[in-house]
C-alpha cells in the first residue's frame, strides 16, 4: 500500500508544477480539486481501516474535491476572469522555483529527525514542496483567485503533513478545521465578487488605497 | 455550564437570522450579552475539574480571558442597540448574526484543554469577522476585508503546522500523538526537542500574526481603520485576547518542556520590543485616528508580549493588562465610532473640537487616551508598571529602559493627534449629520471607562487572586 501512496504523492508534486505553469484559472481549481481527492484517499492506504478513517475520507473528498472547487468556480464565472494576466512573477521563473524548492524539499526531510516508519515515505518531502507551492502562488499571482487557489495548496500541504498523525487530530477537530476552511473560502467568494463588482477586475494589486503617507 | 456559555449565543444567531424585522433584531445582542456575562461571573467562583478526556477545562488563564471577553461583548452589545439605529438604511441580520457566532467561537477559545479545538475555534473568529469589517460596503473596507482574510487565514494556517509539529513530537517521544493540553504539559520533557522547537516558532508567527505582533501585524491598521468602531473593539479587545491566550497555552507548553522555554521567552520580548518600536514610529503624525488606534493596539499587544516573555513578576502585569487592554480599547473605538459618525469623517483635518461638539464621546476619547497610554489613576498604569518594574528587578535593564522609552515616544505621538482632536473649535462648515450623543452610543463606553477606573484604583479582591492564580499557572515549577 505505501508505494500506491507514494505514486499518488508524485502525483500531488507533479500537479503543484502544472498549476505554477498554468495561466488558466477554472485548470487551476479543477488541479487543485484533483489534489484534495487525491488527499482524500491516501489516509485509507497507510492507516487500518476505522470509522474515524471513513469520516475524514468522504468529508476530504466532498469539501475539497466537490465543494471547494464548486465554490471557486462560481466566483470565477461572476467575476468573467478567465486567466491570471499579470503576476508579479513569470510563469517559467515560477515553475523553475517551484522545481527547484520540490527538489530542496527532498534534501531538507532527509535531514529531518523523523520516526523510523516514516523515514522511506513520501509525506514529508511533498508535504514541504506542497507548502513551498502554496507560498509561491500566494507571493507571485496578482489576482484574488489565484491567491485563494495558493491558500489552499497550502492548506493540502499541511494536511499531507497531517496524515501522519490522525490520531493527534480526532474527528470533531478535523471536521471543524474542514468546515472552517469551507466557509473561508465561501466569504472569500464573496469578498472576490465584491472587489470584481467595487473595481471591475480582481486584480489585487488596484488594492492599494490603504497605506501609510 | 459551560456547554451552554458556548451554545447560547449560537442559539442567538439562529433567531436572528429567523428575526425579519431590522429594529428589533439587535435587541438579541444585548439580550444574549447579558446571559453570558452573568454565566460568566457565576462561572468565576466555581473551581470545577476538568472534563473527564480533559478535552474541557475553564482554568484561571481561560477565566480571565473568559472575563475580558464578556465584559467587553456585552458593552458592544447594548451600543450596537444605539449605533445600528443609525444604520436603519441597511439590513444588520449579518452583523448580528456574525458578532454572535464571533462571541461563541470566542467563548470556545477559553474553554478548550485540546489545542486542535483551540485551533478551529481560533479560525473560527477570525472568519466570523471578516464580514463586519466589509459593513460599510465600499472599496476601501473590501480592501481591508481582503488583506485582514488573507494575511490571517495564512497565518492560522501555518499555526496548524506548527501544531502538527508539537504532535510530532509527542509521537516520536511515546508512538502516540496527542494534542490535549494536559497529557502534553506532564509529558513536556521526554518531546522531542527539535520538533518542539520547530513548533514554537511556527505556533508564534501564526498566532503572532492574528494577535497582530510586529513585523505580523500590516492587516491591522488596515482593518481597524475600515471596519465600524463596535467592530474594532472586539477585534482589538476580543480577538487579540483569544490570540493571545493561544500563545500563553504554547508557552505552557514550552515552560513545562524546560528546554524550550528561553528560547520562547527571548522571541516574545523582540517581538514585543519590535511591536512597541512599529508603533511609536508610526504613531506619530498619524491622521486618521482610528489607524492610530491600530497603532496603540500593535503597542499593546507588544506589551502583552513583552510581560508574558519576561516572565515571574511580569506575568501578573501581562495577565492584568489582558483585561485592561481589552476594556480601554473599547471605550477608544467605540468613542472614536461616535465621533466619525458624527464628522462623517475620520482624518484630523476635519475632525477637530470634539469636546464642544460632542461633550460626552469627546471627554470619553480623551479619558481613554490618558488611560491607554498608562497613566494614573487608570488600570492599565498598574498593569504596565508591573511589568516594567518587574523588568529592573530581574535586571533586565534594557528592556525595561527601552520600554519606558517607547511608552514616552507613543505618548507624545498620541497626544500630537487626539489632543488637537478634542480641543479647539470646531471647523466653520462642518456638514450637518443626524448623530448626536445618547444614552445607548454614550453610556455603554461610560460604563466602561468606570469598570478601568475602579480597577485602577481599588482592584477588586476576587480579581486579584484570579490574577495570582494565573501567573502561577505560567511560573516555572522546580
Amino acid at each position: 500500500m505505501n508505494a500506491i501512496a507514494d505514486q499518488l504523492l508524485v502525483l500531488v508534486m507533479l500537479i503543484n508544477l502544472v498549476m505554477l505553469g498554468s495561466s488558466r484559472l477554472i485548470f487551476c481549481i479543477r488541479a487543485v480539486a484533483i489534489q484534495g481527492v487525491i488527499l482524500g484517499i491516501l489516509p485509507g492506504l497507510i492507516h487500518p481501516f476505522s470509522g474515524h478513517l471513513a469520516a475524514i475520507t468522504a468529508g476530504i473528498i466532498l469539501a475539497k474535491g466537490v465543494v471547494i472547487p464548486t465554490l471557486i468556480i462560481g466566483a470565477v464565472k461572476k467575476a468573467h476572469i478567465r486567466r491570471e494576466v499579470e503576476p508579479y512573477l513569470g510563469f517559467v521563473p515560477t515553475l523553475l522555483l517551484g522545481a527547484l524548492f520540490t527538489a530542496l524539499s527532498f534534501v531538507f526531510a532527509d535531514k529531518l529527525p523523523l520516526a523510523p516508519e516514516h523515514r522511506d515515505l513520501l509525506f514529508v518531502p511533498a508535504s514541504i514542496a506542497t507548502l513551498l507551492t502554496g507560498f509561491l502562488l500566494l507571493t507571485t499571482r496578482s489576482k484574488a483567485i489565484s491567491q485563494v487557489i495558493g491558500y489552499l495548496v497550502l492548506e493540502n500541504g499541511i494536511f499531507i503533513f497531517g496524515m501522519l498523525l490522525t490520531e493527534a487530530l480526532p474527528t470533531m477537530v478535523e471536521a471543524g478545521a474542514l468546515l472552517d476552511l469551507l466557509v473561508g473560502i465561501f466569504v472569500m467568494g464573496i469578498v472576490i465578487n465584491h472587489i470584481s463588482r467595487e473595481f471591475s477586475s480582481i486584480d489585487t494589486s488596484r488594492l492599494r488605497a490603504l497605506k501609510e503617507e | 455550564m459551560l456547554f451552554t456559555l458556548v451554545l447560547l449565543p449560537l442559539l442567538g444567531a439562529i433567531i436572528a437570522l429567523i428575526v425579519p424585522d431590522n429594529r428589533l433584531r439587535p435587541l438579541i445582542l444585548p439580550v444574549v450579552a447579558t446571559a453570558h456575562t452573568v454565566l460568566t461571573i457565576l462561572l468565576l467562583g466555581s473551581d470545577r475539574a476538568p472534563s473527564p478526556e480533559g478535552w474541557i477545562w475553564l482554568d484561571p488563564l481561560g477565566q480571565i480571558t473568559l472575563l475580558s471577553i464578556s465584559l467587553l461583548f456585552i458593552v458592544c452589545a447594548w451600543y450596537a442597540v444605539g449605533y445600528l439605529a443609525y444604520r436603519r438604511e441597511r439590513s444588520n441580520r449579518v452583523m448580528c448574526i456574525c458578532l454572535l457566532i464571533c462571541l461563541s467561537a470566542m467563548t470556545s477559545v477559553t474553554i478548550a484543554q485540546h489545542l486542535g479545538m483551540l485551533w478551529v475555534a481560533v479560525e473560527a473568529t477570525t472568519v466570523s469577522m471578516a464580514p463586519l469589517i466589509y459593513f460599510n460596503r465600499n472599496a476601501r473596507s473590501i480592501e481591508a476585508t481582503w488583506k485582514y482574510l488573507l494575511i490571517c487565514s495564512v497565518g492560522i494556517a501555518l499555526a496548524l503546522l506548527g501544531l502538527l509539529f508539537l504532535a510530532y513530537s509527542t509521537y516520536l517521544a511515546h508512538h502516540e500523538a496527542t494534542l490535549l493540553l494536559g497529557q502534553l504539559l506532564a509529558t513536556a520533557r521526554e518531546l522531542n526537542p527539535a520538533w518542539l522547537h520547530a513548533a514554537a516558532i511556527f505556533l508564534l508567527v501564526g498566532f503572532g500574526s492574528k494577535m497582530g505582533l510586529a513585523p505580523l501585524h500590516t492587516w491591522k491598521p488596515d482593518a481597524y481603520g475600515e471596519a465600524p468602531g463596535l467592530v474594532g473593539a472586539l477585534l482589538s479587545g476580543g480577538l487579540v485576547n483569544c490570540a493571545f491566550l493561544a500563545i500563553v497555552r504554547v508557552y505552557q507548553v514550552c515552560l513545562a518542556s524546560g528546554a524550550e522555554d528561553r528560547f520562547f521567552q527571548q522571541a516574545l520580548v523582540g517581538m514585543g520590543l519590535v511591536s512597541m518600536a512599529f508603533a511609536a514610529v508610526f504613531m506619530a503624525r498619524q491622521a486618521d485616528f482610528k489607524r492610530m488606534l491600530a497603532y496603540s493596539s500593535v503597542e499593546h499587544v507588544g506589551i502583552l508580549a513583552i510581560g508574558l516573555g519576561l516572565g515571574r513578576g511580569a506575568l501578573f502585569g501581562a495577565l492584568f493588562h489582558l483585561i485592561n487592554n481589552g476594556l480601554t480599547k473599547g471605550v477608544l473605538f467605540l468613542s472614536s465610532g461616535n465621533i466619525h459618525r458624527s464628522y462623517n469623517n475620520k482624518t484630523t483635518d476635519v475632525v477637530k473640537g470634539a469636546l464642544t461638539r460632542l461633550p460626552w464621546s469627546g471627554g470619553l476619547f480623551l479619558a481613554g487616551f490618558i488611560a491607554v497610554t498608562g497613566s494614573p489613576p487608570f488600570s492599565p498604569f498598574i498593569s504596565e508598571y508591573a511589568i516594567v518594574s518587574s523588568a529592573f528587578i530581574d535586571g533586565r535593564h534594557l528592556v525595561g529602559a527601552l520600554f519606558l522609552v517607547f511608552l514616552a515616544i507613543i505618548f507624545i505621538g498620541m497626544a500630537l493627534t487626539v489632543l488637537p482632536m478634542v480641543m479647539g473649535a470646531p471647523p466653520d462648515g462642518l456638514e450637518p449629520t443626524d448623530y448626536r450623543d445618547r444614552l445607548l452610543t454614550v453610556g455603554p463606553p461610560l460604563l466602561l471607562m468606570g469598570v478601568i477606573l475602579v480597577m485602577g484604583i481599588w482592584p477588586p479582591p476576587f480579581l486579584v487572586s484570579l490574577l495570582h492564580n494565573g501567573a502561577a499557572m505560567l511560573e516555572v515549577q522546580p
